[in-house]
């Protein structure tokens, strides 16, 4: 039995992680109807950033105050979120009449360029460096089951992270303009929305949450490089399209599943661990085709 | 002499092909060209094939697949369990071995057929993006579960592959892909394609099966990446289930669109420069793979048709100019928009 | 599309493929010119040596190509190899193989039919040259892995060889190691993706068992990208072992025993050789590391004299010491100059025939002699990390 929780304590972990990358993902399907196959590359930004950050603060005390880090958690993702923003100024926004194969290709090109690039910079290379340790690592023994302040933290972190976003989606007035630009950009755009302004700000909102998926990710498990983040966007992508994807809640949902049914059927054969979410991906797709929590909108001729 | 214009489709391309094969055999044998060419060149073809497979799905049916890798790598195996496991070089006689590495191309690309038909009879109904995330997750399973069977080396790989394959059989496959591939859109199946590509619901209300022509479009598709993979197990001589990940699918999904989808010219060109690219970029060492990626981008951005822009090589060619992607079709009326 | 841009596309597609055809030095031999001092300047030959330059066994390169340019600074400022009465410059061309089998394919048909190279050193990884060791076999040309210890890499062919030992010693050797310390029961996590692996953690068990221990638990996981082991670390923790194998990439392994001690694991750690890596430590974090043990291949505190001489010319020119995978590409180098001075005739052929029958070459990491199978037969260093994450010599090994 305590395996089972030691279990989904991980589970939780690593869903928190794929909830907030997948976030990101649905926000800009949503809004501008795009994959952005480079959004797996905006956590990598956020772990790398943070270790140079950390290097700079250290470079003077030592070790971390929790100012410090809150600041260098704040400096990451406002900077990942700018990236983002640059992206998709030079590389989509150009492309927003075109098929959406084109934007796709440029994405898969984007995606080599974000990893690339910093990896042909001399300060920064292909090798993989430590994390520094962000949050205090304090470990509680509850009936043989081993919870770490690390992970208790993070998932605090996660859950607001979440919570703040829902709410400014739905609460507020950016929230809903960014619903009317996802429902009908046209219409939108008649009701004097400034839909380039809201584009911009949905980037900044998915790559700044991908870079704390990835400051989270790093605390986890704290050995970075430049390649970190492709196998994780594939797999928060097929996260988001479980939950729904287009949908903020779905996201969450569907990372925490992806997350959860990963670290179990490791347990049973780490193989099994590899292919489980794409098998829970077709299952849900079988039953529920547009995800669990997602609509399909009817197609008019 | 007036060439007579049927003889000038088929003819033609094919003294072409022998010539160009003909030149590259004579620059090899000046010094010229190496063995480290040839291996260039023949996985420009191989991949030549993948693309002109991959065009037909999403080029010419218009749909959505973006795990092709997971045909190539059952192709792969497929051939390779026969040639390297069951009818090893050392069981059969010398004089057997190109039949055996025929009927070994014929299974795998059997192999990815079925498993195309069997793929596409359940997921073909959906639509768009949810149909790429099915095909995406296939090609991932298919990775997975290769990596679980220790018979053919699970993910270590498997090792000692015979190179059947050599610049010879590669252009011949190629040409022979291209001829069937062309023929096949000029027939009704492929006129069935491009109409569900331009507008399914009016193909449908048409009275074409869609589902019945998509599922023919897949299992086709498959077949022709099956044997691709094939080729290119013998080429490689070793193969692994993490070489046909979604990189490599993805990949195929860069050499179709960058060279123009839709095109089989562009499938040729795409596949042929993006092969060759990363290889020149040798000298540019870390920064080979960034200078490609800008490159990419820049080709997206201000050629967004591809490369090719849909132009088609003479004996390519369809005479209906309403079948490449984009154009507008004069006897269709144009559909309404809805609100 | 229009007739210009057609025109310009062809051409382009051609420029592309020139530009791929060239990216190799064409070999340019020399004629024979009489020096000063009566000695013979003669054909350049070229040496390819393959490691992993960038990706995630990056380090490792930059510790390969610093012990082979050890060599070709020496080599230069000598003007070249004396075989007899004459000097022939060796060039060396470095290529980059990903740490990936197909890479390493691609980059061994580059050096042989485009660099003409006279023999391959590397790659260090068993399953890259497992991949890529058919190729120079059937094109003749000798290649020597630098720590590619899986048994079956020099059954591949008659030109592959190798200059580390191979898994059955290691894995007998580590265990050997275990049991004399004390421990009688082990557990082992290694990929069962890399043959290194796989075949170094059959070893261990084999030998363990036959010395009277038991393996109380395996665990596998598939892939060096994977990151996570607490669910293979959690039922290894059930079992209790008293000591725990990693066979794994050094890569991998700084996760394994952070993960480990932050389950609450205690036991010690045996490693491989690829644990012989600075980052190792500093990626694991000291605390965890310490006490952990592994075979090596060399140690930096071998008091032989070819060994210090090694170590102190090391340090000199990049102010660090030596590891393994230094030492083995030094060795690999020079067994290939070896066999080039040896050889009956100076052309692929006669380099593998020198080198199959190389005998006693005084080398840092001990004098070696070739074996009948190609390996060579050598011993090992225990070494284990110490509290500020150093290694530290521990006992030798001998076959």
């Amino acid at each position: 039995m305590t395996t089972f929780f030691q279990l989904l304590i991980y589970g939780l972990q690593l869903g928190s992680v794929y909830a907030l990358l997948a976030l990101g993902y649905t926000m800009v399907y949503g809004i501008v109807g795009m994959i952005n196959f480079a959004h797996g590359d905006f956590l990598m930004i956020g772990a790398l950033s943070t270790v140079f950050l950390a290097m700079a603060f250290m470079s003077t005390s030592g070790t971390l105050s929790a100012l410090q880090v809150i600041a260098i958690i704040l400096i990451a993702m406002i900077g990942t979120g700018l990236v983002g923003v640059i992206v998709e100024a030079v590389a989509y926004k150009p492309l927003r009449d075109r098929p959406r194969m084109t934007a796709l290709i440029t994405a898969v090109g984007v995606s080599m360029f974000l990893q690339n690039f910093p990896r042909a910079l001399p300060f920064i290379g292909p090798n993989p460096r430590p994390f520094p340790r962000l949050f205090p690592l304090i470990q509680y023994n509850i009936g043989g089951v081993t919870i770490t302040s690390t992970q208790l933290i993070m998932l605090f972190l996660s859950l607001l992270l979440m919570f703040i976003l829902y709410y400014v989606v739905n609460k507020t007035p950016l929230g809903a303009q960014m619903r009317a630009v996802s429902m009908d950009k046209d219409a939108a755009l008649l009701m004097g929305i400034n839909i380039n302004v809201i584009i911009s700000m949905t980037f900044f909102i998915g790559a700044a949450l991908a870079s704390s998926s990835g400051i989270f990710y790093a605390s986890i498990y704290p050995q970075v490089d430049v390649y970190m983040g492709g196998w994780l966007g594939t797999k928060s992508f097929i996260a988001a399209v479980l939950g729904g994807i287009g949908d903020i809640r779905g996201a969450m949902l569907g990372g925490f599943i992806l997350g959860i049914s990963e670290i179990f059927a490791t347990s049973i054969n780490s193989n099994f661990g590899y292919m489980i979410g794409f098998i829970v991906l077709i299952l849900i797709l079988l039953f529920k085709p547009a995800g669990l929590l997602g609509k399909f909108s009817i197609e008019k001729v | 002499m007036k060439i007579p214009k049927h003889l000038s489709k088929s003819v033609l391309p094919i003294i072409g092909f022998a010539a160009i094969y003909g030149l590259i055999m004579l620059l090899k044998s000046f010094g010229i060209a190496n063995n480290y060419h040839i291996q260039i060149l023949m996985f420009a073809g191989v991949n030549i094939m993948m693309t002109l497979s991959l065009n037909v799905v999403n080029g010419f049916t218009g749909q959505f697949s973006i795990g092709h890798a997971g045909f190539m790598s059952l192709g792969a195996y497929g051939s390779a369990i026969i040639t390297t496991l069951l009818l090893k070089p050392s069981v059969i006689p010398s004089s057997m071995q190109i039949p055996v590495f025929l009927l070994s191309l014929f299974i795998g690309g059997l192999v990815a057929a079925l498993v195309g038909f069997l793929i596409g009879l359940p997921t073909l109904k959906l639509k768009g993006d949810y149909l790429a995330i099915v095909t995406l997750a296939f090609g991932e399973i298919v990775r997975a579960g290769l990596r679980l069977i220790e018979p053919i080396g699970a993910a270590r790989g498997m090792i000692g592959v015979p190179t059947y394959a050599n610049l010879a059989w590669i252009f011949t496959f190629v040409a022979l892909t291209l001829f069937v591939v062309r023929n096949v859109i000029y027939s009704r199946y492929g006129r069935a394609w491009i109409a569900i590509r331009d507008n399914e619901i009016a193909a449908e209300a048409m009275g074409i099966d869609t589902t019945r022509y998509k599922i023919i479009s897949f299992t086709f598709s498959a077949f022709i990446a099956g044997v691709a993979g094939g080729l290119y197990a013998h080429v490689v001589s070793f193969i692994q289930p993490d070489t046909f990940s979604f990189v490599k699918s993805s990949d195929l999904l860069v050499f179709l669109y960058a060279g123009g989808s839709g095109s089989l010219t562009g499938s040729i060109v795409g596949a042929l420069l993006l092969t060759a690219l990363p290889e020149a970029l040798r000298f540019l060492a870390s920064w080979r793979l960034v200078i490609y990626a800008l490159v990419l981008i820049i080709v997206m951005l201000y050629r967004p048709k591809g490369l090719t822009g849909g132009y088609e090589l003479p004996f390519l060619r369809i005479h209906r100019k309403e079948l490449y992607e984009g154009a507008a079709d004069p006897t269709v009326p144009e559909a309404e928009e809805g609100e | 599309m229009k007739k210009t841009s057609r025109v310009l596309l062809t051409i382009l597609t051609i420029a592309v493929f020139i530009s791929a055809c060239s990216t190799g030095s064409p070999a340019a031999p020399a004629e024979p010119e009489p020096q000063a001092n009566g000695e013979k300047t003669g054909e350049t030959l070229k040496i390819g040596v393959v490691s992993p330059m960038s990706g995630p066994g990056a380090t490792a390169g930059k510790y390969i190509t610093n012990g082979v340019k050890l060599i070709e600074e020496k080599l230069k400022a000598e003007g070249g190899l004396l075989v007899g009465d004459t000097r022939y410059p060796i060039e060396f061309v470095y290529e980059d193989n990903e740490a990936k089998e197909e890479t390493t394919t691609n980059v061994y048909q580059k050096l042989i039919n485009q660099d003409n190279v006279i023999g391959i050193v590397g790659p260090d990884m068993s399953k890259a040259i497992l991949a890529a060791g058919p190729i120079a076999q059937s094109a003749g040309v000798v290649a020597v892995g630098t720590f590619t210890t899986n048994e079956a890499v020099t059954q591949v062919g008659d030109y592959i060889f190798r200059a580390c030992f191979i898994d059955p010693f290691q894995g007998r050797a580590a265990a050997t190691y275990a049991w004399d310390t004390g421990y009688k029961t082990a557990a082992v996590i290694y990929n069962n993706a890399d043959a290194y692996s796989k075949g170094l953690y059959e070893n261990f068990e084999l030998a363990f068992t036959e010395l009277g221990g038991e393996v109380v638990e395996v665990q596998a996981y598939s892939g060096s990208d994977i990151k996570d082991y607490n669910v293979q670390l959690t039922k290894i923790k059930a079992a209790n072992p008293e000591v725990v194998f990693i066979p794994n990439m050094f890569t991998e392994i700084p996760l394994q025993v952070r993960q480990a001690r932050e389950l609450g694991i205690t036991a010690p750690f045996i490693g491989g050789d690829s644990m012989d890596a600075p980052e190792v430590a500093q990626l694991a974090g000291f605390e965890n590391i310490a006490g952990t043990a592994y075979v090596s291949a060399f140690s930096p505190d071998n008091p032989d004299p070819v060994a210090q001489e090694f170590v102190k010319a090391f340090n000199d020119a990049y102010g660090m010491n030596p590891n393994s995978n230094a030492v083995l590409a030094y060795e690999a180098t020079m067994m290939i100059l070896e066999s080039i001075k040896n050889a009956a005739t100076i052309d692929r052929k006669g380099v593998r025939d020198a080198m199959a029958s190389l005998k006693d070459l005084h080398l840092p990491s001990g004098t070696i002699t070739v074996g009948p199978d190609r390996n060579p037969i050598k011993g090992a260093a225990i070494l284990m990390y110490n509290a500020e994450g150093v290694p530290e010599f521990v006992v030798n090994v001998n076959p």
